[in-house]
């Protein structure tokens, strides 16, 4: 074996490392290809955020559907993939969402060596403060239905709180913290590194992977799916798995339907580093805010939508202004400190705050959609959904009830029940 | 973003509340079930000018009809709602 060569065909490892820290890293080797779109797929995914490439690679892997291209307008994790804020949990309520988050959790726990790659998986916890006692009821409710579908779940009280997490203002006088519902096995994501780690897993299957390439229409023939425009011409498909996130109705109604989906911006703040103040992902129970810290010392938070439609990948200032007092409230000694970047991501909303993973009206045509602001630590389960709703032509039972027709026949999944109003999810 | 109130003049958009798209039509009482799944659930999300309802909570307390681009925030036109039920 070379030396120096660590290219697609040759698995990451602590030799490998060394190797290359001895010869100056300069022999590293691009990871996945830059192929010249075939003229047909059997499979083609839309989109290559987290969800496109992990239903690429699960196609792949579990299915051995290999014959597959998955098509992005711009590069690797320039959506939502690379802007989110890492969390990764599975603290829901309803069956349908506990069961499918669940598996999710057991995914990350197994993905680096699944993927051979360092995705920095970080089972911090999450704590989830509450206020009242009205609060610390729905939240023990919601810990014992976590439990029901196999997942950890532990009350705390006020002393506990505080002895996990010093730098709380605990006696804040309109919002006193009285203990949390805490979920050891959830923490956080390296976001960058899990897409290009399912890239590079899906490509050393044979997966295609094009950049640059917009998706501009869908050709459909009595009623089947045969492929898709791109601004690198017409590529034809069995199958189109569509995974478009923030753009899933435009990509939609390229195919002529209308989705259960408002498109909304939301932000995201970095401050600058400071020693470790937070060592967990910390939500507040009073306000729309949550926060953890980076590895390099800088505070990642962020709250609510801005609230209005929006496709800009960037927010206003009220918002701004809103999380800011938030983190205050929480850590009064951050009030101090400066936030060094903000960003935003066009969020896919749906209309019951679930997401969608299921057939189309149109033979052949898959959807993806619905991820709110919480479809980062969905990225493995969806993916592994998505590619058993493509590969068998039907639902897995975690996906089952992730249906497009839900709307229609009242069977929404509602964590929040606030009804058909994206903006308050 | 500010929003031209007809009635108050130019404002943050953070003394307005968002309701979604102006356009949807409530259906009769007695419309299909397919009708008011239309309604409720369908939208047309696009990327550029949308005509949304918005209310000037923290002002005249008025429902306009805001014309705005999505893409920028570009605000592009304001009317006072009437003459239909939000
Ligand atoms: C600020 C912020 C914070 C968040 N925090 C969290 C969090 O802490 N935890 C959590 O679980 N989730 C979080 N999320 C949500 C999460 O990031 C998304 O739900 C998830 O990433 C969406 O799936 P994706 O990765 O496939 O999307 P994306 O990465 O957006 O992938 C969709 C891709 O489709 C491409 N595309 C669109 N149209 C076309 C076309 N016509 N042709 C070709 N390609 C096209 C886009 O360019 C894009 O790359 C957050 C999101 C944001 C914005
Ligand atoms: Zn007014």
């Amino acid at each position: 074996m070379a030396f120096c060569q660590s290219g697609p065909a040759m698995g990451y490892s602590i030799f490998s490392l060394i190797r290359h820290a001895l010869t100056g890293n300069r022999h590293w080797t691009p990871v996945w290809r830059d192929p010249e779109p075939k003229e047909f797929y059997d499979t083609i995914m839309v989109g290559r955020g987290g969800h496109g490439l992990s239903t690429a690679y699960y196609l792949a892997k579990e299915h051995g559907v290999t014959d597959v291209a998955v098509v992005e307008k711009g590069y690797l994790g320039s959506g939502n993939v690379g802007r989110n804020t890492t969390i990764i949990r599975s603290n829901y309520l309803l069956p349908h969402n506990t069961h499918f988050y669940e598996k999710s959790l057991q995914l990350w726990e197994g993905l680096e060596q699944d993927i051979n790659y360092n995705a920095m998986v970080s089972q911090r916890g999450v704590l989830n403060l509450y206020h009242s006692d009205s609060q610390r009821d729905a939240y023990a409710r919601r810990g014992n239905a976590m439990r029901l579908a196999g997942a950890d779940s532990e009350l705390l009280d006020r002393e506990q709180v505080r002895a996990m997490v010093p730098g709380l203002d605990m006696e804040n006088g309109r919002f006193p913290i009285r203990g949390g519902l805490l979920q050891r096995r959830g923490g956080n994501v390296r976001h960058d590194a899990v897409a290009w780690g399912y890239a590079r897993a899906a490509d050393r299957r044979g997966v295609d992977m094009l950049q640059n390439t917009e998706v501009i229409g869908i050709r459909v023939e009595g009623g089947r799916v045969k492929g898709v425009e791109t601004t690198r011409g017409f590529i034809g498909a069995n199958r189109v798995g569509l995974a478009a996130a923030g753009n899933s109705s435009r990509v939609a109604a390229m195919a002529g339907l209308r989705l259960p989906i408002e498109t909304h911006v939301l932000q995201a703040f970095v401050s600058e580093a400071v020693k470790p103040l937070v060592h967990q992902v910390v939500t507040y129970g009073a306000g729309h805010f949550y926060i953890s810290q980076s590895d390099k010392g800088g505070l990642v938070f962020g709250g609510d939508l801005d609230g209005y439609s929006s496709y800009a990948q960037r927010g206003n200032l009220p918002l701004v202004e809103d999380v800011m007092e938030s983190a205050v409230q929480l850590f009064p000694q951050v009030s101090r400190l400066r936030y060094l970047r903000q960003w935003g991501g066009v969020m896919d909303m749906s209309m019951d705050g679930s997401p969608i993973i299921d057939r189309t009206p149109i033979e052949g045509l898959f959807l993806n959609c619905g991820w709110c602001y919480g479809g980062f630590k969905a990225t493995p389960a969806s993916g592994w959904c998505f590619a058993h709703t493509i590969a068998t032509g039907t639902a897995h039972a975690l996906n089952a009830g992730f249906r497009l027709d839900r709307f229609a026949t009242g069977a929404v999944l509602s964590e929040a029940g606030h009804g058909a109003q994206p903006n308050k999810h | 973003m500010r929003i031209d109130c007809p009635h108050c003049g130019e404002r943050g958009s953070a003394e307005f509340s968002y309701l979604g798209a102006a356009d949807p039509k409530r259906p009769a009482a007695n419309a299909s079930a397919e009708a008011w799944h239309d309604y409720v659930y369908l939208r047309e999300n696009p990327a550029g000018p949308l005509r949304e309802l918005w209310q000037h909570v923290h002002g005249c307390r008025q429902w306009l009809v805001v014309t705005r681009d999505t893409r920028n925030h570009l605000v592009l036109g304001v009317e006072v709602c009437r003459g239909r039920a939000v």
